[in-house]
């Protein structure tokens, strides 16, 4: 009922060339920190960085190639504890840490055929089984001392301001890298391919999309993110505790920050990062209270917001300042087909497919998951 | 001789496995989510347990009168409340909000009970200890011995009501087919709420056994999970008579493991179990059946 | 009266409106058949009145009593049974256990296992098999079996035929019209419209989600519906 000819595909806005240019601006602002800011700001900038570093990894696997996944830990620990190895046998320190992230980048090439071939809550137990596995080896090591862990001491040769200036400019450049390469992915025929894996996995396979092989890419760059992530809080921490890196927290901090920013939405992980830190810098003291608040949110906007707060604006006023998708737009509107007129309203290119839900809304029964 | 006592000690573990399983093997089979929040629920049921004998000095098992159906309580209006909603969302969203609740059951506990470790062992007497001496100087303990056979008997119990009854028929129906079973007069929603709650309350009686075996804190739940789940993949999902011979696999490796190493113990159970899917995978088996998924209808 | 009345229904498939305004009533003791080439709207309008598919607008009465809003579990129950397209047996379940089922849940009536089975007796020899390996003949039998196990007031048949060797055609037209003898109320959609008229008491035909045609089966001819059914009438309309 409609003509093809009548849209038009948009890749990008003035608004989203804008927002890149903001972008550009803010990270060189950003590189600059240590000598703007106060050592508490450029702490905290850190850690920032290294939230969002594991928010936009989460979100490339569960909001985009539907894997959920409640075992990154495995990676965040095992590339800490590579660091910790590689550092011991005599490579320079920060090297180390980057060498360290990605064997544990390239562990997961053997792991993902098992586990890529679970579906849904397989796979995320599967995970878990992997992350517990890996914590129980890594603690077997005697250079790890157990559950009481060990030290990256060869950091001590940096003087704390110079470590704590090297950290940020790590975790920011390491943030950018993952953030653009996801960008860059999610754009390409990657994109494409993996949001048609998560929406209906068969039929991706039926229209060709090469479904293992774009799930084992977006496996390889989230355990190599999460890895970095790891060792990254290993230089800012520089004590490596095995039950703290291969803890089960790490995955309920991923899951608040998508869920709560926007599943499946590029922009969505981001901004969920800035809001996970800042109720983590207010109510982190609360322990306790402040987990189950996480928990309780998580499931609060998995029911009602599952598109999170930036997927919920983006539906609102269509904005994308940083547009990962196709939209389509009506050059005018056109009386012979109204029909068609709402269906390009109604027919948004990002994930989530409303349709679905409407279908599955109209069911007396709840609809069954694939 | 020390072999032969560790196998039974194994296999009747494995029963242990198998009661903890049943519940989250159920509930896939009929609505197709893995509950995350499985084995925090079993602990959840051991701390009420533990709370009113140790508030009342009532015997654990008198308290499972209570606990049971609260437990079967909270499995329905967890189905009616959360899960119903969170299915209309895809397969991704019952995942994350279970994961959500998982991580709110553990820290409410936390908040309540403190980090200690508790046990239900003196509530119960020597029971806990008591153990049968069989022919070649084996013992077997009767506390681990009552848990195999309530197993069995749950095991074997469900199947008999999946088979015989018509609720217990309703719940297949709509397991395979929630649309075409509203078409013959079944109440989805009721029968799914159902489901929840014979699954949740499964898993809480397992948690007031592990509780009396052994000691449990507020964290214990996701351990408690990852059993449950090895057991049931080893033995295939959806299938109640699977579930038993993946709970005693799980139950030999571990009590195997822990004679070669402490770790040994959590590290074999792993190992069997990324061994068996591994094996599975490589024998195609899964993708032929399209994953574990349709087990269910086929074997009840 | 009527025993149901469908009053100006609208129902969609996302943005795909698959009825359109239909209005229709069905007598006690009718047949109706409703024929139309595939996409005219025929399942999904027999989903509706069944309660599977939650209509956009208008109104379901069934003996007078509005149930468009009530779920197909509990209409089942005021007397509506579907045998659906593609029967949908609960095929990991035996053809009694099919049947039970279906028997536990709705009304009581003269219909019990024994009665479905003396009504289609080629199903006896096959109570503990499962119904997934029937013959497409045999499925058909325990589908429509399976709804009668509700005791329905009004039997909606979703394309009985289909798929189906000529034989097992020819066997479960002659139970529908051992059943249409008895006094059941029938809504049959068929692709085959020379069986639609054989056992039909009127004929409606559909077009892109509307009935254009609604008329005694012994006062239409063979052409008509053909014309009516390819949307021949609206085609001359048009270029007139």
């Amino acid at each position: 009922m409609s003509k093809d000819s009548s849209f038009i595909v948009e890749r990008s806005t003035r608004l989203s060339a804008a927002a890149g240019i903001a972008a550009a601006v803010l990270v060189v602002v950003l590189a600059f920190g240590p000598l703007l800011f106060s050592a508490n700001i450029v702490d905290s900038l850190t850690t920032l960085f290294i939230y969002l570093i594991l928010s936009v990894m989460w979100n490339a696997l569960a909001g985009y190639a539907g894997l959920v996944s409640v075992g990154q830990q495995a990676f965040f620990g095992l590339g800490a504890y590579f660091a910790i190895e590689l550092s011991y046998h005599g490579v320079g320190v920060y090297p180390a840490l980057l060498l360290g992230a990605l064997l544990a980048g390239i562990l997961s090439l053997p792991i993902s055929p098992l586990m890529l071939r679970l579906r849904g809550g397989e796979f995320a137990i599967g995970m878990w089984v992997v992350a517990e596995l890996a914590h129980l080896l890594v603690v077997l090591d005697p250079l790890i001392n157990g559950e009481t862990g060990a030290s990256l001491i060869a950091l001590n040769a940096f003087s704390p301001d110079h470590r704590r200036a090297y950290n940020y400019w790590m975790a920011l450049a390491t943030a950018v890298m993952l953030l653009t390469v996801v960008f860059m992915l999610l754009r390409g025929r990657l994109g494409a391919s993996v949001q048609a894996i998560r929406d209906d996995e068969d039929a991706a396979k039926s229209v060709g999309v090469r479904v293992l092989a774009g799930k084992r890419i977006i496996f390889f760059l989230a355990a190599f993110g999460c890895a970095l992530a790891g060792t990254l809080w290993l230089a800012t921490s520089i004590t490596f505790q095995p039950n703290t890196y291969f803890g089960i927290q790490w995955t309920a901090y991923m899951i608040f920050m998508v869920l709560v920013g926007g599943l499946g939405t590029f922009e969505g992980a981001i901004v969920g990062g800035v809001i996970f830190f800042l109720i983590e810098y207010m109510f982190g003291a609360t322990g306790v209270w402040y987990l189950i608040g996480l928990g309780a949110t998580a499931i609060v906007f998995a029911l009602f917001l599952p598109r999170g707060l930036w997927g919920t604006l983006e539906d609102r006023w269509r904005i994308r300042l940083l547009p990962v998708g196709y939209s389509l737009r009506m050059p005018s509107a056109d009386a012979d087909a109204p029909d068609a007129a709402a269906a390009a309203r109604e027919r948004r290119p990002t994930p989530a497919s409303l349709d679905k839900h409407d279908i599955a809304a109209s069911n007396s029964i709840p609809a069954r998951p694939r | 001789m020390i072999w032969i006592t560790q196998l039974l000690n194994g296999v009747l573990l494995g029963g242990y496995y198998a009661l903890l399983a049943c519940g989250l093997s159920f509930m896939f089979g009929v609505m197709r989510i893995i509950n995350l929040a499985h084995g925090d629920l079993a602990i959840l049921c051991a701390c009420v347990v533990f709370f009113i004998a140790d508030q009342t000095g009532i015997s654990p098992f008198v308290a499972l009168i209570v606990a049971l159906p609260l437990m079967a309580a909270i499995g329905f209006w967890l189905q009616r409340l959360m899960l119903e909603r969170s299915l209309r969302g895809g397969m991704l969203v019952p995942l994350l909000t279970t994961f959500g609740l998982a991580i709110v059951i553990e820290n409410g506990l936390f908040e309540y009970f403190g980090a200690d470790s508790r046990s239900l062992a003196p509530y119960i007497g020597d029971f806990a200890f008591d153990s049968w001496a069989i022919p070649g100087n084996i013992y077997i303990g009767s506390l681990a011995l009552l848990i195999f056979a309530v197993a069995v008997v749950l095991l074997g119990g469900l199947k008999l009501f999946l088979t015989h009854t018509s609720l217990g028929r309703a719940i297949r129906a709509t397991a395979e087919d929630p649309d075409t079973a509203g078409l013959v007069g079944i109440n989805a929603r009721y029968v799914y709420a159902v489901a929840a709650a014979i699954a949740v309350a499964s898993a809480g009686l397992a948690g007031v056994f592990l509780a009396m075996r052994e000691t449990f804190s507020p964290y214990s739940g996701p351990t408690q999970l990852i059993f449950a789940f090895e057991a049931v993949v080893i033995g295939g999902i959806g299938s109640l008579s699977g579930t038993l011979v993946g709970g005693i696999v799980l139950g030999i490796a571990q009590t195997f493991g822990a004679q070669i190493n402490p770790q040994g113990f959590l590290i074999a159970g792993h190992v069997v179990f990324l061994v068996v899917l591994a094996g599975r995978l490589a024998a195609g088996a899964l993708q032929a059946r399209g994953g574990l998924h349709r087990l269910f209808a086929r074997r009840s | 009266m009527s025993l149901l009345a469908v009053e100006q229904l609208d129902a969609r498939h996302g943005l795909l409106q698959a009825v359109r305004g239909v209005t229709f009533t069905v007598a006690a003791g009718e047949t109706l058949a409703l024929v139309g080439a595939n996409g005219a709207g025929k399942t999904t309008l027999l989903r509706t009145i069944a309660g599977a598919h939650r209509p956009f607008g208008g109104r379901i009465l069934f003996d007078g009593i509005d149930v468009t809003a009530v779920p197909a579990y509990a209409r089942l129950r005021t007397g509506i049974a579907l045998v659906p397209e593609g029967r949908r047996l609960f095929n990991g379940m035996t053809v009694k256990e099919n049947l039970l089922v279906a028997g536990a849940y709705g009304n009581s009536g003269p219909w019990t296992l024994d009665t479905v089975l003396d009504a289609f007796p080629l199903l006896r020899p096959r109570l503990n098999n499962r119904a997934g390996t029937l013959s497409g003949g045999e499925q058909q039998a325990t589908a429509i079996g399976r709804a009668l196990m509700t005791n329905p007031k009004l039997l909606l048949l979703d394309e009985v035929s289909l798929g189906l060797a000529p034989i097992a055609v020819e066997a479960v037209y002659r139970s529908l019209e051992a059943l249409i003898k008895v006094g059941a109320t029938i809504l049959l959609v068929e692709q085959d419209i020379g069986r639609a008229l054989g056992v039909a008491t009127r004929v409606a035909c559909m077009l892109e989600g509307r009935i254009i045609l609604a008329k005694d089966a012994k006062d239409v001819t063979r052409e008509q519906v053909t014309e009516a059914y390819f949307g021949l009438q609206r085609a001359r309309r048009v270029t007139s």
